[in-house]
């Protein structure tokens, strides 16, 4: 298995704009910081910042509006959620299924801990 | 912006320090020059300042050598060094005896980062602790706003709360199409920053090249047993991490620190990995 901490940064500029739009701390059509705001906030050369958002120009996450600045796009939290919940099903599952396997945890047990899961999430919201 | 050709340099009665240098700096970038102790990193600076004279070759800013210092050249320049002694004046009086050299001078700029930097206009420089010094010369050096920027061993002294702030003073200033050369051991505190790497061992330029083209062709990290690409370089400790081709493995960070080692043990294999590739694209 290929273990490395070492992402790209630009990736990681990238998993900080999802995470934004998926907490909606950043709404569709609304305005993002400029690439040199977040070259400035990370503390990243800006030619990192550019390819960040580059990236994610081109899964149409957001756009550009010349001499204004870049927008989420309208449909951009629906298209995050999508590439992240693919990025869940390719990457992380599989990963989870492996140390299953590796750990004999059969999914009775799995499903078991995730209905507990559930039932402390209701306890907490009464 | 500042092109050196085939420089040689020694000092008065001793051995050569730098030998057929040539190299290329352009805006935009923030390039990290590298290199053990004494081996000419500071004295690069000084050519490239004006401050020391080569012995051959040429080394030039906007078109002129920096040994006729040139008056274009010097107000558009700028050099925070290792070491120093500033005049013993309040920060004030540093600024307003210092600022006429520099035409792109910004006051508000300058007592903005002393003030982000917790000085006062009023303190006496000789009262102030080493890292307080060089962030009075750090904060002068921007403010300047000069076109190059060369700065020796910025973070040696900053407290770890001023090392964020100077990335984030870095990253905007390199933004506004400065050319800036940061020489450092301190790599950990820069490497999101620096992306084009020099590295003299020798005498010699033994690598020089922008970090997307080491990310493009080299791949950071540890590699699975019986990895098909080629190990370049492996970290000689236990579970150290080793530098290999990257051909379709996905895109790692570099590891500034591990490529300087990978360089300086592996020289020709690290630079024929990435000659080679350049070949293929250009077929």
């Amino acid at each position: 298995m290929d273990y490395d901490n070492s992402k790209p940064i630009y990736l990681q500029i990238v998993d900080l704009f999802y995470e934004n739009i998926l907490s909606k701390k950043w709404l569709e059509e609304e305005r993002i910081p400029s690439v040199r705001e977040v070259a400035v906030m990370v503390e990243v050369n800006p030619n990192t910042a550019i390819r960040a958002f580059n990236y994610l120009q081109e899964q149409k996450v957001i756009h550009n509006q010349r001499g204004i600045g870049y927008f989420v796009s309208k449909n951009g939290y629906q298209l995050v959620l999508k590439i992240k919940k693919q990025e869940f099903m390719k990457q992380l599952l599989p990963d989870v299924f492996k140390k299953m396997g590796l750990l004999h945890i059969e999914i009775e047990e799995i499903s078991a801990a995730y209905q507990q899961h559930i039932k402390s999430l209701d306890h907490e919201e009464k | 912006m500042v092109t050196i050709k085939n420089l040689k340099f020694n000092y008065p009665k001793s051995t050569i320090i730098l030998d057929q240098i040539s190299l290329n700096f352009v805006p935009g970038n923030i390039y990290g020059l590298f290199g053990r102790n004494g081996e000419g990193k500071s004295t690069l600076m000084k050519i490239m300042t004006g401050l020391l004279f080569p012995k051959e070759g040429s080394c030039t800013i906007f078109g002129e050598s920096t040994s006729s210092r040139t008056v274009k050249g010097l107000q558009d320049s700028f050099m925070v060094p290792e070491d120093f002694e500033l005049s013993p004046l309040t920060i004030a009086t540093y600024a307003q005896l210092n600022a006429p050299f520099y035409p792109k001078f910004s006051k508000e700029r300058f007592y903005g980062l002393i003030k982000e930097f917790h000085l006062s206009p009023k303190d006496k420089i000789p009262n102030l602790s080493f890292g307080q010094q060089k962030k009075v010369l750090i904060a002068f050096g921007i403010a300047c706003n000069t076109q190059f920027l060369l700065m020796d061993e910025p973070t040696n002294g900053l407290d770890i709360p001023s090392k964020s702030q100077f990335r984030k003073i870095m990253a905007a200033a390199v933004d506004e199409g400065k050319c800036i050369i940061i020489s450092t051991h301190q790599v950990r505190d820069l490497h999101s920053l620096i992306n084009h790497v020099v590295i003299l061992e020798n005498t010699k330029v033994l690598f020089d090249r922008s970090l997307s083209q080491v990310s493009e062709k080299l791949w950071f990290g540890k590699p699975s047993q019986g990895a098909k690409e080629k190990i370049l370089y492996s970290e000689p400790s236990f579970g150290g991490k080793s530098v290999l081709e990257r051909k379709e493995k996905p895109e790692t960070e570099v590891d500034l620190e591990l490529l300087f080692s990978a360089v300086l043990e592996e020289p020709s294999a690290i630079n024929y990995a990435l000659k080679t590739n350049d070949h293929e694209h250009a077929i």
